[in-house]
């Protein structure tokens, strides 16, 4: 396995230009949490010509959906959720500074194509792992759609968060590349 | 004839809610462990090494193992000697997962297909309801994940294909959810009976321990060859290559009209969550 790399957010272009499929990555700093019906209402509020509720400037939006914390914890469990059912607004979000992606699975061809167009890449992290992930999660404050309960929008404060690069900005998808080194035709 | 009381069936569901979340079976992480012994690639060992730790995690904190605290099925057998007393079964049902999500601090998933509106305490739960012999009930109570369960397909093959046209269909189902549904996963498939039929058999085989084989020996040999096929797709655990993509493949099937041939894939994510009470 290739060396880990420690990245703090935001992510300037050079940072995520040098980030390769397969580097596994401790991400540290804020992430905002959107899945799908956050993932609407902020697509509509650039369509609208509306300024976003958070910075998205090299923001890393994580997909996810945290169970609601326990008394005296920050988070409940918060692995990521599939991303695919984000991929009609994900290039939307690149377009206005977008810079990383964490969730699990497969993007459509035309994202990978949209995050070499405005150089951004997409992170997994282990599905299901979502009791592990939590303990890298030191805070989180909703930000905004509070109604939208597990899918509010919600501002996390990570460290060491695990993740590992699938599609960086040359095209690579670490997906298809480990799986055709394991194929028994 | 027996009475029973449904508050015991809510007390029971409520229960059930959140030991399903938090206490992941013996079955599951034993076959955890197998797969971090044949595991090929070092990523993948990392993940099932991941997945025994978060599986520990949830136990000991009890906390949900994954935040998608799943679609609240409940599978029913109920005696026909059995007397429901005190209100509706479903109704206490649902009480049950109301109860229990509410207490158990977990997801609330639940939405309106149209609006996506949440009705915010997880209900209604699917029940799946079968008139058994005896004069009690047992429930079971097996939570679901979205992300696994957006990957099912119900298909109706032509009869002319027969086993061939089923194996490759349940491949190509595995190949194409690729990554999606959290896996290493367990590749749940029915065939025959009625579309219907086949899903809820599909989903019913997702019950049995990982890995336990049909008592009926040519499904079992199915089984087998169905395992082979999908992992050596070579997606491997989290579908970032490796051995590892399907814990085990159950098979059920059931006599069909002589015009169909249908068949239900149901994959559950490596969350594979029930537990189960008779009262």
């Amino acid at each position: 396995m290739s060396d880990i790399i420690k990245l703090t957010t935001p992510l300037s272009e050079e940072v995520v230009a040098s980030l390769k499929s397969g580097d596994q990555v401790r991400i540290s700093g804020e992430l905002y949490t959107a899945r799908d019906a956050a993932h609407k209402r902020l697509v509509d509020l650039l369509d609208q010509g509306k300024p976003l509720p958070f910075d998205i400037k090299g923001a890393v939006i994580y997909y996810v959906g945290p169970s609601p914390a326990k008394p005296g914890r920050v988070v409940g469990s918060a692995g990521p959720t599939t991303s695919y059912r984000m991929d009609a607004y994900a290039e939307r979000l690149m377009e206005v500074g977008m810079k990383g992606m964490i969730g699990k699975g497969k993007r459509a061809p035309d994202v990978v194509e949209a995050m070499m167009k405005h150089k951004a890449v997409y992170f997994a992290a282990i599905g299901g792992a979502a009791a592990l992930i939590a303990r890298s999660i030191k805070s989180v404050e909703v930000v905004a759609y509070e109604d939208l309960g597990p899918e509010a929008v919600r501002r996390m404060v990570v460290e060491d968060f695990q993740a590992v690069v699938i599609n960086d900005i040359q095209g690579a998808d670490l997906y298809q590349m480990g799986q055709e080194k394991y194929r028994i035709a | 004839m027996r009475e029973i009381d449904v508050s015991q069936i809510t007390e029971a569901v409520a229960r059930m809610s959140q030991s399903a979340n938090t206490d992941l079976g013996q079955d599951v992480i034993q076959a955890f462990e197998r797969g971090l012994r044949t595991e090929e690639s070092d990523t993948g060992k990392a993940i099932f090494k991941a997945l025994i730790q978060n599986a520990m995690i949830a136990r000991d904190e009890k906390v949900p193992m994954c935040q998608d605290t799943g679609f609240a099925v409940v599978f029913v057998e109920l005696g026909q000697d059995a007397h429901l007393v005190g209100g509706s079964l479903e109704a206490a049902i649902n009480e049950g997962v109301r109860l229990g999500y509410e207490e158990g601090y977990l997801r609330k998933s639940i939405c309106d297909p149209f609006t996506r509106a949440n009705t915010r305490d997880n209900t209604p739960a699917v029940v799946i309801t079968e008139i058994v012999d005896g004069d009690k009930i047992k429930l079971t109570m097996a939570p679901k994940g979205g992300g696994s369960e957006n990957m099912a397909r119900v298909t109706m093959l032509t009869p002319s294909g027969g086993k061939k046209a089923v194996m490759d269909f349940i491949v190509q189902r595995c190949q194409e959810a690729g990554s999606n549904p959290c896996p290493p996963v367990i590749v749940g498939a029915a065939v025959g009976g009625t579309p219907e039929k086949a899903a809820i058999l599909a989903k019913k085989s997702l019950l049995r321990p990982v890995g336990a084989p049909s008592p009926d020996p040519e499904l079992a040999q199915m089984e087998q060859e169905l395992l082979t096929r999908i992992n050596n797709l070579g997606m491997g655990p989290q579908g970032l290559g490796g051995r590892n993509y399907a814990l085990a493949v159950h098979l059920e099937k059931h006599p069909c009209h002589i015009a169909t041939l249908p068949l239900a894939v149901q994959i559950c994510c490596h969350a594979s969550r029930h537990k189960e009470i008779t009262l």
